[in-house]
């Protein structure tokens, strides 16, 4: 871990424009994800800006009956939310199926959609990784990537997104709010929110430098029967191989993200017309231009199965 | 004491403290957090300094250049240890790669220096800033490949290869044949207390708070290492947190920190950071295994092979996959052979178990596999076959009559456990068992691992008090050697437990068995028995009683009609005795092993084909059970472990660069909780009077034997698929399982 300097933002303000000033520096909320890489040198921020004094801990109904998350509100606050669990139930059952309770307790919404990618080749600093050294190259590529994309990726890397959470997130159309340093604020859908990494996977958002997540806002209920399976290699705390958040309604109809198989929670919703012909027909559509590898191919057919397995509970 | 005739009736026998469930009696200090492993013993040495290790970043080549000087001048630095600036450097006997590597690389992670600094922090981030370059050389990371340039290499001290009969014609001729190849991956211990020193200086002597399973080997490698008398080193591991097998030898931390101690002037502790620990210390080998099983349509086997190739740095030693094939089943053709490929990845080692945990993989699925070719139930086959002298014996000894196992109890646990599980429910048809949406179905397998001793050593003290102290070097991994100890010198000395106090792991105190290959608590407890026979003496003659009829009970020591208060003997003046266990020639004309069953119930998904172990029973036989408590915690630990290499546990290498990728605890999957279901354990009533004056085994590696094929077999049984290369994870059962959409 190098050496760095350390303040706590009085108002989101200021803190948004303490990061934008200093070209190395970094909000820290939870520090689950941002702390482990610190201790690895993975990340070297020089000035962390805390920002769990802002108050963003709040989650309020919106005037169009929808919710807002405040940006720091806990992992485990969320999923325990009465209206969470009442009205979005596809984005509780994530919450819960990640990480492990120690880690949920700290957890904030807001650092859930930025954490890092797994990928044992960023993790460690002496193999190549784009993502971590931009230009050194992707050792996953023709090394171990058994864990990793399977659509959407690039040359430059294949690594997936490793949050639970926010593939709940698209499914329900989620919005995250930010205030930038010149006092303005914006509302980015989710689907833009994430990007793939194309030649610059070292950028995995569209936050401009010292932009400021300050909430999540869901469109009001849809109501349906919400269901959130991630399938991995043990019971508990561990990444997702595949995961399907999805959104089944009465009439057969509905929308499906997938987890684990892309560089962002991957939801196509062209796909979605096919929800009432099953999971095929999504699937075919939903990783049209698909390219696995020899250890991940696995993850097609894998997807495929965990959907009807989501579709047979919908209708169970 | 000479341990060369079976046990007779002994104080032991009476079985009032040891025999009984007993909590731990380091339990309190290790659920309060006041039990200090050796990076916390601020108590002796409160101001050491930090140090951080450096690893190799190439698995193969050599230092091109190091320059320490940013690291140097980092803020609280006081000094870097090389290989250039340390002297020079023995290796000791139980290590095959250097501890401190450079300039040539051995294996990835392999230590290059250490930082050592005022706090972790300053040590840590000066470690980031030593800049070496290397120059690589091309190596061999897959033992796929490097099988065929493999040699014959002996296991366990015996041959490489066994022959008994003529296996070739016996196989070809045989009606029934299974032929099949197995695969299973490299393992790590993966210890939660990863494995760490406090080392200082008293002029001359070396004193180290380490972790590590075996003091008085540790001690001397540590000596022979750093060319210094072995009598001035001293060791203490009074809390080890886990070692299974990783914790055998000094490491890299202990002689890293006795060198960075001697360069600071002051003490250094060192913990190996948990990245580093994979490739840094030693694993179980990856295995490729072919087994051939030979039958008549009645069952009867009448051929055994059983082949098994693995890897490791020159050097380096097999992993002895086909032992339990030389014991387990009868049949008059047979053969094992070893292999052993020079690979460049980490050093291989023990790991619990080694050699049969990986070879039950393989031997009981063929077994499963046979029992399905012959439309007969696994569980029978196994019984048809059952032996009471060792089948390879022939090999071992020539023609000399074949050598009878002491106690072998393997069909009793094979029919308990099959009762006690309901086993008869089982639909011997696979893929046809359904509960809700889920594919059920069981699975077996035997458990066989040999039961060792060898000697140890104890000293007693009776104080003035009436307390009775304990003191030996055995070691206590978490498996409960203070309590078996303490249970022992309580029993022989006719106090309650309460009275005894215990204390391990320290080379001041007399050389133990220590803690390895399942023959510790058999050993360590005997060595307790010798000392307390002759504390028992001293007190009689102190007392003016005739030690031959003298008898301790209640506190007291009663001959004839006179008796007295223990404490009395000591009264004037502590008393203390010390001997040792020596074993004589039991062990030769009898073959000490322990023996098991394991049964479990999977369920399969039939949409993900994610495995749910639902539930597991082992039945064991391994001699009087000292302690049933601690026993049954070291076989469900065991259990556990063994369903973490059926399903998940994989150290995966990358064969371009020569590493295992998952280098922590994040990557490296082991079972959590929700993995792990309701585990029953069942220890036949079993005294072994040829073993020890205990009459006890082990049950710490007997545990992990057979679990994880007995999971392998209830997969197959629930979908039909059989996977022979571990772990079993879902992307290798979904292509054959029927799409349910």
């Amino acid at each position: 871990m190098r050496a760095f300097s350390y303040e706590r933002a009085r108002t989101p303000q200021d803190a948004s424009i303490a990061v934008a000033r200093t070209p190395e520096a970094k909000f820290i909320a939870g520090g689950t994800n941002l702390l482990d890489l610190m201790k690895l040198e993975i990340e070297r921020p020089r000035h962390l800006i805390d920002v769990n004094g802002l108050g963003f801990d709040k989650i309020e109904t919106t005037q169009d009956g929808g919710l807002r998350i405040g940006a720091l509100v806990r992992n485990t606050d969320l999923a325990a939310h009465e209206r969470v669990r009442r009205d979005y139930g596809v984005l509780s059952r994530a919450l819960v199926s990640g990480a492990s309770g120690q880690l949920r307790n700290k957890a904030t919404t807001a650092g859930n959609l930025l954490q890092r990618t797994r990928c044992p080749y960023f993790y460690d600093p002496a193999q190549p990784c784009n993502k971590r050294e931009p230009g050194s190259g992707c050792g996953a590529l023709q090394g171990i990537n058994r864990q990793h994309a399977v659509i959407g990726a690039s040359q430059a890397c294949i690594a997936t997104h490793p949050s639970d959470m926010a593939v709940a997130m698209r499914v329900l159309d989620a919005t995250v709010e930010t205030l930038a340093p010149d006092g303005k604020t914006r509302s980015i859908p989710i689907a833009d929110f994430h990007r793939l990494p194309g030649d610059t996977p070292h950028l995995e958002t569209n936050l401009a430098h010292g932009e400021l997540i300050t909430a999540v806002t869901l469109p009001r209920p849809i109501g349906g029967a919400q269901i959130y399976r991630k399938v991995r290699d043990r019971a508990s705390y561990a990444f997702a191989l595949v995961s399907v958040a999805a959104i089944v309604q009465p009439d057969g109809s509905g929308r499906v993200a997938f987890g684990g198989v892309a560089h962002k929670p991957w939801r196509v919703e062209a796909a979605e017309p096919a929800m009432s012909r099953g999971a095929k027909a999504v699937s075919e559509r939903a990783f049209t231009g698909a390219k696995a590898t020899e250890q991940n191919a696995f993850k097609l057919p894998l997807a495929e199965r965990t959907l009807a397995a989501v579709l047979a509970e919908a209708r169970a | 004491m000479k341990f060369d005739t079976p046990a007779t009736t002994n104080p032991i026998d009476k079985l009032k403290v040891v025999g009984q469930p007993t909590d731990r009696i380091e339990g309190p200090l290790k659920v309060s957090g006041t039990a200090a492993y050796a990076y916390e013993r601020h108590d002796v040495e409160p101001k050491a300094a930090y140090g951080y290790v450096v690893g190799a970043e190439i698995a193969k080549g050599r230092v091109g250049s190091m320059d320490l000087s940013r690291a140097k001048s980092a803020p609280g630095v006081i000094t870097i240890v090389t290989a250039q600036n340390a002297g020079p450097l023995g290796k000791g006997n139980y290590n095959t790669a250097k501890l401190l590597g450079g300039p040539q690389i051995d294996h990835y992670h392999q230590a290059l220096a250490l930082v050592v600094a005022e706090t972790f922090e300053q040590a840590r981030a000066a470690a980031h800033l030593v800049e070496i370059t290397y120059v690589g050389e091309a190596g061999e990371f897959d033992l796929a490949k490097a099988k065929d340039g493999s040699k014959p290499k002996p296991i366990n001290g015996s041959p490489p290869d066994s022959k008994v009969g003529d296996f070739a014609s016996a196989f070809a001729a045989a009606p029934v044949q299974v032929d099949a190849t197995y695969t299973t991956p490299d393992h790590a211990h993966a210890m939660m207390e990863p494995h760490a020193t406090i080392a200082a200086w008293r002029g001359d002597e070396l004193v180290l708070w380490t972790s590590n399973q075996m003091i008085d080997w540790s001690r001397g490698d540590l000596a022979k290492t750093l060319g210094i008398p072995k009598e001035k080193v001293r060791l203490n591991s009074q809390f080890v947190g886990g070692g299974f097998g990783g914790k055998l030898f000094i490491r890299a931390d202990a002689v890293l920190a006795a060198l960075g101690a001697r360069a600071a002037r002051r003490p250094v502790k060192v913990a190996l950071q948990r990245p580093l620990m994979i490739n840094n210390t030693t694993h179980r080998p990856a295995t490729i295994q072919r087994v051939r099983l030979g039958a008549a349509r009645d069952g009867t086997l009448t051929a055994i092979a059983h082949e098994s190739w693995s890897g490791d740095l020159p050097g380096g030693k097999p992993d002895s996959a086909v032992h339990q094939t030389r014991m387990l089943y009868a049949a008059a053709n047979r053969m094992t052979a070893t292999r052993l490929a020079v690979l460049d990845l980490p050093e291989s080692n023990a790991m619990r178990a080694p050699g049969e945990a990986t070879g039950h993989m393989a031997l009981e699925v063929a077994m499963d596999e046979l029992a399905e070719k012959l439309g007969m139930d696994p569980v029978e086959l196994r019984i048809r076959n059952d032996t009471q002298v060792v089948p390879d014996g022939a090999s071992e000894q020539g023609s000399a009559p074949k050598r009878p196992f002491s106690q072998r109890q393997l069909v009793e646990c094979l029919r308990t456990g099959a009762d006690r599980f309901g086993w008869s429910a089982r639909n011997p048809r696979p893929g046809q068992t359904r509960d809700g949406q889920w594919l059920v179905g069981m699975g077996m397998a035997a458990a066989y691992r040999g039961a060792p001793t060898t000697k140890s050593a104890a000293r007693v003290r009776l104080d003035t008090t009436g307390v009775v102290i304990v003191e030996t070097d055995m070691t206590d991994i978490g498996t409960g050697s203070y309590t078996i100890i303490g249970q022992t010198a309580a029993e022989m000395m006719g106090v309650p437990l309460a009275s005894v106090r215990v204390r391990l792991g320290d080379s001041l105190f007399p050389v133990s068995a220590g803690s390895g290959g399942q023959w510790g608590a058999a050993s360590s407890t005997a060595g307790v028995f010798a000392a307390c026979v002759k504390l028992r003496e001293a007190v009689a003659q102190k007392l003016g009683f005739d030690p031959e009829k003298t008898t301790f009970a209640d506190g007291q020591v009663r001959s004839g009609n006179r008796s007295a208060p223990l404490a009395q003997a000591a009264r004037a003046g502590e008393l203390v005795a010390e001997d040792q266990i020596e074993f004589g020639d039991l062990s030769k004309t009898y073959q000490h092993s322990t023996f098991g069953a394991h049964y479990v119930e999977v369920g399969v998904d039939p949409f993900t084909a994610e495995v749910r172990i639902r539930r597991m029973l082992a039945v064991c036989a391994a001699g009087r059970i000292l302690n049933p408590k601690a026993a049954r915690s070291q076989v469900i630990g065991a259990m556990t472990m063994g369903a973490g290499s059926a399903l998940m546990e994989d150290l995966i290498v990358d064969k371009r660069v020569g590493f295992f990728i998952n280098h922590d605890l994040a990557s490296y999957e082991v079972p959590v909780h929700a993995d792990i279901p309701h585990q029953e354990v069942i220890f036949l009533d079993e005294t072994d009077p040829t073993t020890s004056p205990m009459k006890a085994k082990g049950v710490g590696e007997l545990g992990i034997c057979g679990v994880s094929a007995a999971v392998a077999n209830a997969i197959y049984n629930a979908s039909g698929v059989r996977v022979r290369d571990y772990p079993i994870t879902l992307d290798k059962l979904l292509a054959s399982m029927p799409l349910r959409a």
